[in-house]
């Protein structure tokens, strides 16, 4: 129903584009001189039929469920609804949305049943309203558009600035985006601090999200200290970028120095597939290669580890960060001045001793900034340290322990079900907002630096 | 002027051969992890590309399935049954047990089979069915007959009777199709990636949709038409910025807006697919800028020249010459998402679900996803499944990357 109405549309709109190109060729081989060419007097028809009918469709599926949702409780017998509190208000309403949806469980009440009939004629009146609205729009668009149909009517100034318009809204939607990460990050997080006081988040010694299942359970409450967390996170970044720095480092020394054209073009694409390798994938090699391998080394030197070691985790990361390190380290030093290289080098300097003193100078800024976004990468990556690192949040700083990071709590916290009435699900979102302003912070830095730099050689 | 010093000179050039050797070192190393991890991969997916199946003759009585009710009738026993027969050497009640040798899809196999076709009921049926994960495992040398029966996974019996049942040749070990065609089960042998894929394809195809318009629309207006003003900074900023924040933050991002203010599906391929396009729109928009801003000026001041509006030259005349290498990036951008875990799992894409999704509204699991499921389950045959989807995956980036580099080389131009 609902793809009827974007089909609807879209034959309208290309109905009045034809109809309206049709009219104004017909104008111009009437012998009118036309101000514009007659497929800009169908764009204008097409344009009117397509943006309004768009916006129509979207505002009402947007609204509809909402709607829908307030009549079918104000049509629910007063007895029912009248004492309920809202969490069990939501409850009757989902029952009611499954046996909508023909999942009947036991005998419900009639008056249930009668109500999801209710539901289910609603949604159907919608969708028919929605269908209706949609060729009405249409239909008056089609006929104001071609009313305007005149050989003086600037019928292509009128369709470039619809367009401009529309690029100009599809560049809002990055702002739109962030705008929408950071409401609904601090819109979720303002319910978790207003349950967990801000002092005990941010500096708490403990994480232990849990809620009481029973009012009177002992030790139920969970503590909310993020410190362990983020002290995992920090751990575990250490590991990944003091792995993938200096092998990163060294290769693009060797690419851009010292490699044959011929191991260039063999070393590029392979540095290439090993950052195109999803991250997901590394996680399982984690634990299927990397840690029974650092198991068996351990116990061989009579060393026993955690199973799932910080050093795995932040190790592998590392392997994925070795091209994205390897990458902005090449382009630095591609892009200091050829003139800074050859004087070096008439001077007597070795190659070595040229990209040592020179050119890695010459590049830190660079370097520098593919680093921190190096870090950056390492602090917000996800599914390495979901599938390798550990759950259990430890102050501690041994690589060979079990520590879990930001990414990790959430993504534990949220996954099954999500009611985003507990601090437990709601703590996901503070911690989500914490990595949110610490990476942004590290990539407006890092960003900077790679800018300044490139300014000063430009 | 300083003297010729040999030692000096020595040193300076060993410490070129040092510098040399570790770079070479570093890169080497790189390619080793490649090729660890490629390796690790091949060596444990590899044989779930293969399905061991066994042969059976099912006597389908009239006494355990009733012409009248098929669907109601006892395939379970029947599938029992057909062990008995085949053993005939072990008491019944223990060639009995042995129909675990078969997978679960035996008996529904049987039941479609005379669904079909009625007029089976009294006659014998001979079906090819996969085999039990521990059987497979047996058959691939996964299980070690040599180790002690207590810590095997299959008593000392029923490897003998498997043995039994390959000695009459009814063993085989096809090709695994249904490793790409059956939806995601509890049992390994069973458990295939249609669901995922399908999912993948709806998401990715949800994600296209809309990146791919959004992305050339805000690409063109602020490489040819944005004025320079504080909006246009902070709007170019701000993409920088979203292409580097973490992926985890957009599934936060999905899972309060669409899931939670906006009551969109949950575990479903186009909310997926929705927010794939909110962190693929920084790369498209980013790769688009730079195949526009390739594009030389003559063309446009020719287009201008002959008296063309400005988006008439945009449209008519950069856009086209541009197009090679938006596609490149699209393509690119697509192969990333494609591979893309954390914001799925937020938004509820790790359901188990045993159906392939019929629309992009159903629920539905997507490739990573997929793999994530696998990678955490238990039963052995899991790990083998796990990283033969893994090479799916890999399989469909690098075809979309090889489709990226084809195009750049066939269709880009250099001016």
């Amino acid at each position: 129903m609902t793809l009827a109405a974007f089909l609807l549309l879209f034959l309208a709109s290309l109905a009045g584009w034809a109809w309206n190109r049709r009219a104004a060729a017909a104008l111009w081989r009437g012998g009118a001189r036309l101000h514009s060419l007659p497929s800009y007097h169908g764009g204008t028809a097409a344009l009117a039929v397509a943006v309004p009918g768009l916006a129509l469709i979207l505002v009402w599926l947007a609204l509809q469920g909402a709607v829908i949702d307030w009549l079918l409780l104000a049509s629910l017998p007063e007895a029912a609804t009248a004492a309920l509190e809202p969490g069990a208000r939501a409850l009757l309403q989902s029952e009611i949305a499954s046996l909508a949806r023909g999942q009947v469980f036991g005998t419900p009440e009639p008056w249930k049943l009668a109500a999801a009939a209710h539901l289910v004629a609603l949604g159907q009146t919608s969708r028919a309203l929605l269908l209706g609205a949609v060729a009405l729009a249409s239909g008056l668009a089609l006929f104001a558009a071609h009313r305007r149909v005149a050989a003086a009517f600037r019928a292509r100034q009128n369709v470039e600035r619809i367009l401009l318009g529309l690029m100009i809204g599809c560049a809002l939607v990055a702002i739109f985006t962030t705008i929408g990460i950071v409401a609904s990050l601090a819109v979720e997080s303002a319910r978790f601090f207003s349950m967990v006081p801000v002092t005990e988040f941010l500096f708490g010694t403990a994480w232990e999200p849990q809620i009481p299942i029973r009012a009177d359970q002992v030790a139920g409450a969970g503590a909310f200290g993020w410190l362990p967390v983020i002290l995992g996170t920090v751990v575990i970044t250490a590991i990944a970028v003091g792995f993938a720095v200096p092998v990163g480092l060294l290769s693009a020394v060797y690419l851009n120095e010292f490699a044959s054209p011929r191991l260039r073009a063999v070393a590029k694409p392979l540095l290439e597939m090993l950052a195109g390798i999803p991250t997901v994938v590394y996680g399982f090699f984690a634990v299927l290669t990397v840690a029974p391998a650092l198991r068996g080394f351990a116990a061989g030197w009579g060393i026993e580890v955690a199973p799932n070691t910080a050093l795995v985790a932040g190790g592998v990361m590392g392997i994925m960060l070795i091209p994205f390190i390897a990458s902005f380290a090449d382009d630095a030093l591609a892009a200091v001045p050829r003139a800074l290289r050859d004087g070096s080098l008439a001077l007597g300097a070795t190659r070595a001793e040229t990209m040592t003193k020179v050119l890695i100078p010459a590049a830190i800024p660079g370097i520098a900034g593919g680093v921190l976004l190096a870090v950056s990468r390492a602090v917000g990556e996800t599914m390495i340290v979901v599938m390798a690192a550990g759950l259990i949040a430890r102050m501690t700083i041994n690589p060979l322990d079990s520590v879990t990071t930001v990414t990790v709590q959430i993504v534990t916290l949220l996954i099954g079900d999500t009611s985003f009435d507990n601090p437990k699900t709601l703590a996901a979102f503070a911690l989500g907002l914490m990595l949110f302003l610490v990476t942004l912070a590290i990539n407006v830095l890092a960003l900077r630096l790679v800018r300044k730099y490139r300014e000063i050689y430009d | 002027m300083a003297h010729f010093n040999p030692s000096l000179l020595r040193r300076r050039r060993r410490n070129e051969v040092v510098l040399r050797s570790l770079g070479f070192g570093a890169l080497a190393l790189a390619a080793l992890m490649l090729a660890l991890l490629v390796g690790s991969l091949v060596s444990t997916g590899w044989q779930a590309f293969t399905q061991t199946h066994i042969r059976m003759e099912f006597p389908v009585t009239a006494e355990r399935v009733k012409p009248d009710d098929i669907a109601k009738g006892n395939f379970r026993a029947l599938v029992q049954d057909a062990m008995q027969a085949a053993l005939p050497g072990l008491p019944a009640p223990e060639a009995r047990k042995l129909a675990a040798m078969l997978s679960n899809a035996a008996q529904f196999r049987l039941r479609d089979a005379v669904l079909a076709d009625p007029a089976l009921i009294g006659r014998t049926v001979t079906l090819t069915v996969p085999v039990s994960d521990p059987y497979d495992q047996l058959a691939k040398g996964q299980i070690d007959r040599a180790t002690p029966e207590a810590n095997r996974r299959l008593k000392d019996t029923e490897v003998a009777a498997f043995d039994t049942l390959a000695a009459e040749g009814r063993v085989s070990q096809p090709l695994n199709w249904a490793l790409l065609t059956n939806a995601d089960s509890r049992f390994p042998e069973l458990a295939g990636l249609r669901g995922a894929l399908v999912g993948s394809f709806y998401a990715l195809a949800t994600c296209f949709l809309l990146a791919f318009p959004l992305g050339i629309g805000a690409a063109i207006y602020l490489e040819e038409f944005a004025p320079k003003n504080r909006l246009s900074d902070i709007i170019e900023i701000n993409i920088n910025n979203l292409a580097a924040v973490p992926s985890v933050v957009f599934g936060l991002l999905a899972l309060a807006v669409f899931l939670g203010w906006f009551g969109m599906p949950r575990s479903s391929p186009f909310v997926g697919g929705l927010t794939l396009a909110l962190m693929t729109l920084p790369t498209i928009i980013i790769a688009t800028r730079a195949a526009l801003k390739a594009v030389p000026p003559s063309i446009r001041e020719a287009a201008l020249g002959i008296g063309a509006s400005r988006q008439q030259v945009v449209f008519h005349h950069v856009l086209p010459l541009a197009m090679p290498g938006i596609l490149t990036g699209t393509i690119i951008g697509l192969a990333q998402a494609l591979g893309e875990t954390a914001p799925l799992l937020l938004i509820g894409m790790n359901a188990f679900i045993t159906a392939s999704p019929a629309t992009p509204f159903d629920a539905s699991t997507a490739l990573p996803t997929q793999i994530f499921l696998w990678a955490d389950s238990p039963e052995r045959g899991f790990a083998a499944r796990t990283s033969a989807a893994i090479l799916v995956l890999l399989a469909f980036l690098a075809a979309m990357n090889a489709l990226a580099i084809f195009l750049r080389a066939r269709f880009e131009r250099k001016w």
